[in-house]
């Protein structure tokens, strides 16, 4: 019976489908909190540095 | 000078943000690294044009992303000379970023075109609401909202099978646990 079948399912997938939604936006937000715990590098303090001082 | 010791700690502040916005949206760190130091150095040839009182990291934000999509433009008339040396790159970003664990998503994001890829990751990563998005990519909230449905059908489309698989699983465990 096809429509059983149905309603058997489309749950199933609105399960699935915001398991995945909601995977992709915590994978996101990990990618991205990664790079920004890299903190400063280097080059951009002393690159400021550098343009303060010219300034003043 | 205190203005622009603020200036310069406001900045310096909004570095690490930066580069994350950066390096979403090319998919490689060297040139994220590069696309930050122009931001910076633009910001600070343009202080005047900071408002007092406004949001300096959606400023800075914008300034990134059309620096961004200008560099975009112009490899992409590249690329059509250059026989798909670019396109080639695309396809292997994560040994250009050396963050493995994020290899499939940082892919997947580069398979979005770029006005899906920015918004997602403005509004689903850097934490911006709409509207501060929409006023980063110059246009109207609803197209923001659009543009961050498309963009997140899309990446589901693309990494569906690993994280259904991995869905299951976990879904499995959970039922086990509770029987």
């Amino acid at each position: 019976m096809p429509q059983t079948e149905k309603l058997e399912e489309s749950p199933n997938r609105g399960r699935l489908s915001r398991d995945i939604q909601r995977k992709i936006g915590q994978q996101l937000r990990a990618m991205y909190t990664d790079v920004v715990n890299e903190g400063v590098p280097d080059r951009f303090a002393d690159l400021l540095r550098r343009l303060d001082e010219k300034n003043k | 000078m205190p203005a622009q010791d603020d200036m310069r700690e406001a900045m310096l502040t909004a570095v690490p943000n930066l580069r994350a916005f950066a390096v979403s949206l090319c998919g490689d760190m060297d040139r994220a690294n590069d696309l930050v130091q122009e931001t910076l150095l633009r910001a600070w040839a343009h202080q005047d044009s900071f408002e007092p009182g406004t949001n300096m990291s959606a400023w800075l934000f914008t300034i990134l992303r059309n620096h961004f999509r200008t560099e975009y433009r112009k490899r992409r008339r590249e690329v059509e000379d250059a026989d798909g040396g670019y396109a080639e790159r695309l396809t292997s970003p994560e040994a250009q970023t050396g963050h493995v664990e994020f290899g499939e998503l940082r892919e997947a994001l580069l398979h979005l075109p770029p006005d899906q890829r920015e918004a997602l990751i403005l509004v689903g990563a850097s934490g911006f609401s709409y509207e501060e998005a929409a006023r980063i990519c110059e246009c109207a909230v609803g197209t923001i909202k659009s543009r961050v449905n498309r963009a997140r059908k899309k990446l589901a489309e693309l990494l569906t099978i690993e994280l259904e698989h991995e869905a299951e699983v976990e879904h499995e465990l959970l039922i086990r646990r509770a029987v």
